[in-house]
């Protein structure tokens, strides 16, 4: 009854290959952004920006950008921290270097040379495959952040081996550094998953997605169709290390403000991310949101609920928040194997057919 | 949705909970889990029991009680950040985040918002310049500090020449840990010693490679700049190889009793600094006993009371308190802002009578706080690990460090940073 596309005729080729072909499910969309562009920012204060809703965004590009790589080409990646501290080392290395050139441009940038450092080390996944090419990616993890603490030249030579944004302006209102506003950083943050998002999307629905997909279910049947596995596989590892790349240079410069490679990027970074997609539904755009919400905004909602709303003792619901977000996770993963996306499938399949059972 | 509803009716309900009655809010980041949790439980209990203490004895401080707080950072930025964000509009008097990475994080925040932030004996070591970082504060003592006074002592034991001495630094690899380098540095170009860096990547289970590397190069001291689970196995380490306990020294951070105690007996003679006293046998402790542990006030399980990292949190917010009411007393009312509790921070004048008055007597140093030096006098003492007694024992008095070579390198450093984020030094009206 809710979700009905019965009566929606398409009349283009255009209107056939739209991205929400369900017009309720695209005015949701619009309806959506609209909120979130419009409406949140007036609301918004700064303990929901920065605690909740940039993070979010930030982790939902990192999670989109692993996506693409897992989820679509079926390349297993555990170096995504250290994709994320390239990201973030490159705009540090940039802002300081052009300080004229806006940060929004140097963030873009810093996804173009994490993409490249990607490709790099993507390049082993032509030869091995699964566990293996796991394993090679972990030796990314661990050397890219060797690199960024033991050379100097990647921090400025700061003492400490921390890097810390300047403030860098955007109309000139502060988009990083401590003064940089709630409102302001979130917008940005917005933005960058908008566009972000659409792209994968579009990506992954257009030749080179179909691409990664036939190399993801079957790499030799791909290879006999007329893929070619170099450029399909090291295309993914791009497409991914960029997503991956803005992701930590939004991170570094617009969330965190300073941060060090070992401790912000380190691999549990990966793993977290690597969580999110799983959770949230490989292969899937929205899997990518709803496992960073699950991850990012369900610690931290548990966590006020306990101390501040119930008055526990912080080590206890810390304790307590590890053991229920570990517990949904064995519990989403055997009644959902497929993820929360999938969840939102099956209820969709229901609404269609609401009231009636079949 | 429904966990946005939620979420929504949770704000609110934060917002709507703003205290009406005058009250202090002294908030706590602390860490009581992750791998550095057997450093945070200590500091955090002390800190905390201290506070309830001037509650219950004195009826807070100028006769406004003191709210506490405390969010857990598992030592971790992400985490320091979202608790700063929690704390930053309840006026929390003063911000100790006990963590070097957060305190960079932190410092750049802390001087927009206008809340003042005391890393005491970690944080950035430049921060001395007051005029720089108006609203940062390290008294009594920091890392470059540290560094000199082991050097001094060394010097000392060493009959004032320490050519051709072969020195490893065993360092956490983070900011925390890399603080020293430059000063060591300075000071081997000076004093003629040969310094060797040895990074150990956090949290620091692992030192096998590192243990060999000294094993080899047979180093005449070691010291160490550790914290966490990365102290008690370098102790170990050091047992194993056979290393001369007695030259082997750790920071402040690496003196605790959880450090030395895994290894037993191989730990004895192991040496630290300590920029404070330890145990319960001062007059302070008799009024903890009466108004918090035996009214079941203390934090956490209380097992801690007493122990190095214990006092030191202990000692934190006894400075903190003092600010407090020099705070109260410059600005002329008790219910200051954290604005005031700068002031107070900045205008610090710690005695030994003081010290007495406070139920401490020779536990800290006699400093005063100014605009141009916000680092204390720097002093510190050197303990010994006693395996058999299983206690510290302070085996040398007062050292200073070599403040002028210090000076040197804290303008250099805040200067640079100074010019990097358009500050005009100067000191706050």
């Amino acid at each position: 009854m809710i979700y009905r596309e019965v009566g929606q005729y398409k009349t283009s080729y255009v209107a056939d290959s739209h991205t929400f072909p369900i017009i309720g499910e695209r005015r949701a969309y619009y309806l959506v952004l609209a909120v979130a562009f419009l409406v949140v920012p007036v609301f918004l204060t700064d303990y929901w920006a920065q605690s909740i809703l940039v993070p979010f965004l930030i982790y939902s590009i990192a999670a989109l950008g692993l996506n693409i790589l897992i989820g679509y080409c079926g390349q297993l990646s555990l170096g995504t921290g250290a994709f994320m501290a390239v990201g973030a080392y490159a705009v540090f290395k940039l802002m300081t270097a052009f300080p004229e050139i806006n940060l929004l441009i140097h963030i873009v940038l810093a996804g173009v040379v994490t993409a490249g450092v990607g490709v790099l080390f993507g390049l082993p996944s032509l030869r091995i495959k699964g566990f293996y090419l796991a394993v090679a990616t972990l030796a990314a993890q661990f050397f890219l952040i060797w690199l960024f603490t033991r050379t100097p030249w990647f921090f400025n030579y700061s003492s400490t081996g921390m890097i810390s944004a300047p403030t860098r302006t955007l109309f000139g209102m502060p988009i990083s550094g401590p003064s940089a506003s709630a409102t302001t950083v979130y917008l940005v943050c917005l933005s960058f998953v908008v566009v972000l998002a659409w792209l994968a999307r579009n990506l992954t629905r257009g030749s080179i997605g179909r691409q990664w997909m036939a190399i993801r279910d079957m790499d030799i049947a791909a290879e006999i169709i007329g893929v070619n596995p170099l450029k399909a596989k090291l295309t993914a590892f791009a497409v991914s290390s960029f997503f991956v790349g803005i992701a930590g240079a939004l991170m570094f410069a617009v969330y965190l403000g300073a941060a060090e490679a070992g401790e912000a990027f380190g691999i549990d970074k990966s793993f977290l991310v690597l969580f999110m997609v799983i959770i949230g539904g490989l292969g899937s755009i929205l899997g990518a949101f709803l496992g960073a919400a699950f991850l990012v905004v369900g610690p931290v909602l548990l966590k006020i609920l306990l101390v501040n709303q119930l008055g526990w003792p912080t080590d206890l619901a810390a304790h307590v928040e590890i053991i229920v977000i570990g517990m949904l996770i064995l519990v989403f993963l055997i009644a959902e194997p497929h993820g929360l996306t999938a969840l939102w499938r099956t209820l969709k399949e229901k609404l269609r057919l609401w009231p009636f059972p079949h | 949705m429904k966990m946005t509803t939620l979420a929504a009716a949770m704000a609110v309900t934060i917002t709507a909970a703003a205290p009406a009655l005058a009250e202090l809010h002294f908030p706590s980041l602390s860490y009581r889990t992750g791998p550095f949790a057997a450093g945070g439980i200590p500091f955090a209990d002390g800190y905390s029991d201290y506070l309830t203490l001037v509650n219950e004895r004195d009826g807070g401080i100028g006769g406004v009680r003191i709210r506490q707080s405390e969010c857990e950072t598992a030592y971790n930025t992400e985490r320091g950040v979202e608790c700063y964000q929690g704390v930053r509009g309840d006026s929390p008097m003063v911000l100790q985040p006990l963590s070097t990475g957060i305190t960079y994080q932190l410092i750049p925040r802390t001087m927009e918002d206008g809340i003042p932030m005391h890393t005491m004996g970690y944080g950035r070591t430049s921060a001395v310049n007051g005029e720089v970082f108006n609203w940062t504060f390290n008294y009594p003592a920091n890392y470059w500090d540290g560094a000199s006074v082991i050097i001094n002592y060394l010097l000392d034991e060493n009959g004032g020449s320490l050519t051709d001495k072969k020195i490893v630094l065993l360092y956490h690899n983070s900011a925390y840990g890399r603080e020293p380098i430059p000063t060591l540095e300075r000071l081997a170009e000076k004093h003629g010693y040969n310094l060797m860096t040895i990074g150990v990547d956090s949290p620091g289970q692992e030192q096998g490679n590192q243990w060999l590397q000294i094993r080899r190069e047979r180093p005449d001291y070691v010291v160490m700049w550790g914290w966490g689970v990365m102290n008690a196995v370098a102790v170990q380490e050091a047992a194993n190889i056979r290393f001369p306990m007695e030259n082997f020294i750790g920071v402040w951070w690496s003196g605790s009793e959880n450090d030395v105690r895994p290894a037993g007996e191989g730990a004895h003679g192991y040496k630290s600094l300590a920029m404070h006293g330890t145990g319960r046998d001062y007059p302070v402790y008799d009024d903890m006993q009466e108004y918090v542990i035996d009214k079941g006030l203390a934090a956490g399980t209380g097992d801690e009371v007493g122990t190095v990292l214990y006092s030191r949190g202990l000692y934190a917010a006894m400075l903190a308190v003092e600010a407090a009411k020099k705070a109260q007393e410059i600005h002329g009312t008790t219910d200051i802002t954290p604005a005031m509790m700068r002031d107070g921070m900045e205008n610090l004048v710690i005695t030994e009578e003081l010290m007495k008055e406070l139920g401490l007597p020779n536990f800290g140093p006699a400093f005063e706080v100014t605009c141009q030096n916000h680092g204390g006098t720097g002093q510190a003492m050197i303990q010994q690990w006693d395996a058999n007694a299983g206690q510290w024992n302070l085996i040398t008095d007062w050292i200073m460090p070599d403040r002028e070579l210090i000076m040197e390198l804290v303008m250099e450093d805040s200067q640079a940073y100074a010019a990097e984020n358009n500050i005009t030094p100067g000191c706050l009206q």
